[in-house]
């Protein structure tokens, strides 16, 4: 549960203090209709109460049976209670101030928000540019059956144009959800594209031990074992214990068990995620052009996106997932919700990793195309220079530490030469494999309405961006660059990232293919002038490619 | 289908003031590490080879960067604002062109740091809906960017759009 002291911004001297985001007073609009005042749920002291009661237990055991050893079980209890009790009494107190201060209503053309004690802070949003509203629930919230309603008007200004409703009952919250995000609804609704996108298939699950998280769960359930151990005192009997189980095998037996159970450690861990993250998985489309994600085991969510936001969407495919055959789906919507204590990653994704087929299926569905621009364009290839500018990173990056390595072996010990080596021998093919593969997936073309580009090779991702959401272009171009007769054009754009790059195009052909993305933009900035006979240099890229 | 493409540079060059605006802020960006490795070095005798030495580098290379680099950036910064669009070149080791056209400009400002106000430049900054379509116009005469402020101000408003 996030404290309030996201609202309780230092205003110094302003008791009344209505935020930036106000463009008015709350007081002028709205006086009348449907607004009345609505208070949270009361039911937000018990979870309080739960939450501290948890928090109390986890930090007085340890700290009682600390005590008890040298003042006696009993004053150690006694003095641990009152602890106990004071912390809970005080956080109930806070809590009930919170509660009894806290009010909102939806006025006719407000959203409207006032709590705080002594700064009052009132937020108010325009309701036509309210562009989200999101419900959580974290396990204790959905016994209780509320949830936290986060409205949010996507503007990039910080938490100022967020109102948070913590918590109100369920009810409320899609009561909330539907008035607030209720457009007219335009057009006739379409059998065929409203409904259900997309739902969850439990064998999506096989791709998420391939994920980068595995590896990260892994060897952070070793630094956690050892990390226990410490603050119990027994590392050292933990090692002896591991020494004496391995106590005849062979130094390579004992690390491959070690890396073998963090590996199982990391695709438990990632299975666990994953399931949290995605039970109850389905990407709808609301009447009204609205998306909306709904998903999670214990910690229920629900994203809602207005479909005139999205501006294209992005396959974003890992490495250990592409190479299962696989691909997430994002959105590239402007004005998502990013919020700090939860991953903004969480709001664009409208579809985990699934098989390619799929992905390409749901970013049609989504797009109302009949299929995905992300397969049907025919992406130009990049001139060989761009291969090797990859491979002299790649080789940089991967000799760098060698020859660290090798310069300490030269003065200090022979062992780190050895290192060296092994590091030269095993970093250089995998930096060749993953620069060929970098240059392999860089692309870029059009395709009816989008532009798509791909690049990336650790996590490669193919966006297909409208080209009408294109508000800019940047070229920028080394020197090396431009020896190489290469650039690398930027698409900016109020959507996802707000740039997306088309990375070492050839120069002629990349500033054609950018104003043919966006007529009229770049045209008048261009100069053609005929080459007379150019000479067929190797691997220069293709024409771009018709639409 | 032989055919070169390449973007023209932009028409205006920034305030000839600029190159001493540019100058000047070289000279204070060195003049700040110069002036406390100096101190230092006269007042801790011990250590006063290994102050002194890198002062003097720093003077070195910060006077040099003052004479040459303004020059150089005065021949390649470039910007022009046309009815659709305003178009900027900036950089030499790395160039870069930017294009905002005038149906997605949010905002225009005028910046004038302390520095400027001395020369009588101004910055004109051009925001658009997106965190990275910024349009920069630095080293400005301060009358000319007022006037190219308002201008731009004038035709995004009669330009029809939503900016995003």
């Amino acid at each position: 549960m996030s404290e309030p002291a996201q609202f309780a911004e230092p205003l110094p001297g302003a008791a009344e203090a209505v935020t930036p985001v106000a463009t008015g007073s709350p007081r002028t609009a709205g006086a009348e209709g449907e607004g009345e005042w609505r208070r949270l749920d009361p039911r937000t002291l018990l979870v309080t109460a739960v939450v501290l009661a948890g928090v109390v237990l986890g930090a007085g055991v340890p700290a009682a049976i600390g005590m008890a050893g040298r003042m006696g079980p009993w004053r150690a209890l006694s003095w641990v209670a009152a602890g106990a009790v004071l912390v809970i009494g005080f956080g109930l107190c806070g809590e009930y101030i919170r509660w009894r201060r806290t009010r909102y209503r939806v006025g006719p053309e407000r959203a409207e928000l006032h709590t705080g004690l002594f700064l009052v802070k009132r937020r108010s949003l325009a309701r036509e540019r309210i562009r989200s509203v999101d419900l959580t629930a974290h396990p204790l919230l959905r016994i209780l059956g509320l949830v936290t309603v986060r409205i949010g008007t996507g503007e990039r200004t910080g938490g100022e144009s967020t109102l948070e409703l913590e918590p109100v009952t369920k009810a409320e919250g899609e009561r909330l959800r539907t008035v607030l995000l209720a457009r007219a609804v335009t057009g006739e609704p379409d059998a065929d594209r409203d409904g259900t996108l997309a739902v969850l298939d439990l064998r999506w699950m096989r791709y998420a031990p391939v994920s980068f998280l595995a590896p990260v769960l892994g060897g952070a359930s070793i630094g956690a074992v050892l990390q226990v151990s410490d603050w119990f005192g027994v590392q050292a009997r933990l090692f002896h214990w591991v020494g004496d189980r391995f106590h005849d095998t062979p130094l390579g037996w004992l690390i491959a068990s070690v890396v073998a159970a963090a590996a199982l450690a990391g695709v438990i861990g990632a299975l666990g995620l994953w399931t949290e993250m995605w039970w109850n998985y389905r990407l709808e489309r609301e009447p009204g052009a609205t998306l909306r994600v709904r998903r999670g085991l214990l910690t229920s969510r629900s994203v809602s996106l207005e479909e005139r936001r999205v501006r294209g969407v992005e396959l974003v495919e890992p490495l250990g997932v592409r190479l299962a055959g696989a691909a997430r789906l994002d959105a590239v919507a402007t004005g998502l919700a990013r919020d700090e204590d939860d991953q903004h990653a969480d709001h664009k994704t409208l579809l985990p990793a699934a098989p390619r087929a799929v992905a390409d299926e749901v970013a049609a569905r989504v797009l109302r195309e009949p299929l995905s621009p992300t397969r049907t364009a025919r992406l130009a290839p990049h001139p060989r220079a761009a291969r090797g500018r990859r491979l002299r990173w790649a080789l940089a990056a991967a000799l760098a530490p060698v020859a660290v390595l090798a310069v300490l072996g030269a003065l200090l010990t022979g062992v780190l030469l050895w290192i060296a080596a092994v590091c030269a021998l095993l970093g250089l093919p995998l930096a060749v494999l993953l620069a060929l593969d970098a240059y392999r997936n860089l692309g870029h073309g059009l395709s009816g309405r989008y532009l798509v580009a791909r690049s990336g090779t650790l996590r490669r991702t193919t966006v297909a961006l409208q080209r009408s959401g294109v508000i800019g272009w940047t070229v920028t171009q080394s020197l090396f660059q431009r020896r190489a007769g290469l650039l690398t054009l930027t698409a900016t754009t109020a959507a996802g990232e707000g740039a997306y790059h088309v990375h070492d195009a050839a120069r002629d052909e990349g500033l054609a293919f950018a104003a043919e993305a966006v007529p009229g933009l770049l045209e008048p900035f261009l100069v053609r002038d005929p080459v007379p006979d150019r000479t067929p240099e190797s691997g220069k890229a293709a024409p771009p490619p018709s639409r | 289908m032989g055919e070169g493409v390449r973007l023209r540079p932009p028409n205006n060059t920034p305030a000839a003031r600029a190159v001493g605006w540019w100058r000047a802020q070289w000279l204070s960006l060195t003049l700040v590490p110069v002036a406390v490795l100096a101190v230092l070095g006269a007042l801790i005798a011990p250590a006063r080879t290994w102050l002194l030495v890198p002062a003097a580098v720093l003077a070195v290379l910060g006077l040099l960067a003052a004479a040459l680099v303004p020059v150089w950036w005065f021949r390649v910064h470039r910007w022009e604002v046309t009815d659709e669009a305003v178009y900027v070149r900036t950089g030499f080791f790395w160039q870069e062109w930017r294009i905002a056209p005038m149906s997605r400009i949010q905002t225009v400002d005028t910046v004038r740091g302390p520095l400027e106000q001395l020369f009588r430049l101004s910055t004109v900054i051009v925001t658009t809906a997106s965190s990275k379509g910024a349009v920069q116009i630095a080293g400005l005469d301060h009358e000319l960017a007022a006037e190219l402020a308002e201008r731009l101000t004038h035709i995004t408003q009669a330009t029809p759009g939503d900016a995003t």
